[in-house]
């Protein structure tokens, strides 16, 4: 329920959680709360973006964010256009930029980008009118996946205050771990990020955040533990001696888990290697949320639809006055 | 600011629309209450509650959150901002006559996007309005009128009602402003 109702959304893009304060954070998720009802009904719609247009436009491969923002928009009433890098006149050299105006010319809302530059969304949000939604960006962010996590955690945890949360794998190439370590900090949590030297990023000094590089010196002391993937295709070269090694010390298995506390939750943000990060049994099993985030993800984005739809209507309006 | 309506007369005016929704339930039929958030909701679950008494059976109760459905969405007057809360309905609205619970009937826009956010979760053997303050069709914007009003009295659309309740403001009121 959206108790902080004082507070205004007046952002009419979504390009990362680094930019969001605590208060903000918290109304996506309190609105996200109000959308996961629709999903539940035998009628899954509703009417609020009745007549707008959202354009999916992906530049890099996604299976789980393309699909849950088609539906997310979809379930809020909404035409969705897919634009694919493969099947588009990207490959004929025209801009991103020109790409995004060509596609507005057409009368579109809201665009959903996911690119593999870093800030090509918020590049974007500065040439042209419509709202921007970063759906992942390089190395950079992946807002709304921060958004269901720290949604499912608060779903199971009731709150983050206080929350030892443990990060745990290629921290470097990953976006999510990025907008994760913004989104948890900001909202109390204390972050561990876990994972072999060369897979931290060069900057994490820099960040709100305790580096580990041994998951069994944390392991009993998380509330939370986020196994991420190593992303092989980001890499120039393999970053550690070999992938049994990798999972010797940072996979998460049955016998790992039985020094876990016993409420401990596991996510994943997808795809998962099973027997590389996560033992088959682990992410099936009963501290495993990683299911959940996928059906939350599509309340989160619904949200955050409706959120940034609602501020470009009130720009809109105030411009016209 | 004058009291139109003080603690002892929503008792009893509620306790007058108690009865007559009572009286119209056929036999055999079920009925449910669903209240339109925030106070619909509140005089809803009063309802509910002297309802399933006079009754003597449990009568389920619901709250609707209308914001998706409101026709003012994609032209928001000033800078109010809608707050989705999400709906509550833990019962199934099939075949139930559902009582459709607000407190003030002004414009009709309300109830209007709440019959539609209502047929979107399923249909109901019939849809009934109950209001607790039915300011009359002076201000009336759509061709809706209230089947149960608690309190019926003409106020020009220059004035503002107001309604106090107990579980979220100090006390039990109407104000007419």
């Amino acid at each position: 329920m959206a108790k902080n109702s004082k507070l205004k959304w007046n952002r009419k893009h979504l390009l990362g959680i680094r930019d969001l304060s605590a208060g903000e954070i918290e109304f996506i998720l309190d609105t996200a709360e109000g959308f996961a009802e629709i999903s539940t009904r035998s009628i899954k719609k509703a009417p609020p973006l009745r007549g707008k247009v959202v354009v999916n436009m992906f530049f890099e491969d996604s299976t789980r964010t393309r699909l849950s923002f088609t539906l997310a928009a979809s379930r809020l009433s909404a035409d969705i256009i897919d634009f694919t890098k493969k099947a588009s006149s990207v490959s004929t050299g025209e801009t991103l930029i020109d790409t995004a105006r060509n596609i507005e010319a057409l009368g579109i809302d809201i665009v959903v980008i996911r690119h593999n530059a870093g800030g090509a969304p918020k590049l974007l949000s500065r040439n042209i009118n419509a709202c921007v939604i970063n759906a992942g960006d390089g190395f950079n962010e992946h807002p709304t996946q921060a958004l269901l996590d720290v949604y499912t955690i608060r779903q199971a945890k009731g709150s983050l205050k206080g929350l030892k949360i443990g990060i745990v794998g290629d921290i470097a190439h990953s976006r999510v771990a990025r907008s994760d370590i913004w989104a948890m900090t900001k909202l109390g949590a204390e972050v561990t990020l876990i994972g072999p030297p060369t897979l931290m990023p060069s900057c994490v000094d820099r960040l709100p955040v305790n580096v580990c590089y041994k998951l069994d010196d944390v392991i009993e002391r998380l509330d939370v533990i986020n196994m991420l993937r190593i992303q092989f295709e980001r890499m120039g070269k393999q970053q550690f001696p070999s992938i049994r090694e990798y999972s010797h010390f940072f996979g998460l298995n049955v016998e790992r888990m039985k020094r876990a506390k016993g409420d401990i939750i596991v996510m994943h943000p997808g795809p998962i290697n099973r027997g590389l990060e996560i033992e088959s049994e682990v992410a099936d099993g009963k501290n495993s949320v990683i299911l959940k985030q996928v059906s939350n993800g599509l309340a989160v984005r619904m949200a955050v639809l409706f959120l940034v739809n609602q501020a470009a209507m009130r720009e809109a309006k105030s411009r016209k006055k | 600011m004058k009291v139109i309506l003080d603690a002892n007369q929503i008792k009893v005016v509620l306790g007058e629309l108690t009865a007559a929704i009572a009286a119209d339930v056929p036999a055999g039929m079920d009925i449910a209450i669903i209240g339109i958030r925030s106070r619909g909701e509140i005089i809803a679950r009063r309802l509910s509650k002297s309802l399933s008494e006079s009754l003597g059976k449990a009568v389920p109760f619901g709250t609707l959150d209308i914001t998706l459905y409101r026709d003012d969405l994609n032209d928001p007057h000033g800078q109010d901002q809608p707050i989705v809360q999400g709906t509550i309905i833990p019962f199934d609205v099939n075949e139930k006559i559902v009582i459709l619970v607000d407190d003030v009937l002004y414009t009709g826009r309300s109830t209007r996007a709440a019959m539609d956010a209502l047929i979107d979760l399923g249909r109901p053997k019939a849809v009934r309005l109950a209001v607790l303050i039915d300011r009359g069709r002076s201000g009336r914007e759509l061709p809706i009128q209230a089947d149960y009003a608690a309190h019926k009295v003409d106020i020009p659309p220059s004035q503002l009602v107001e309604v106090n309740l107990v579980e979220t403001d100090e006390k039990d009121q109407v104000i007419v402003e």
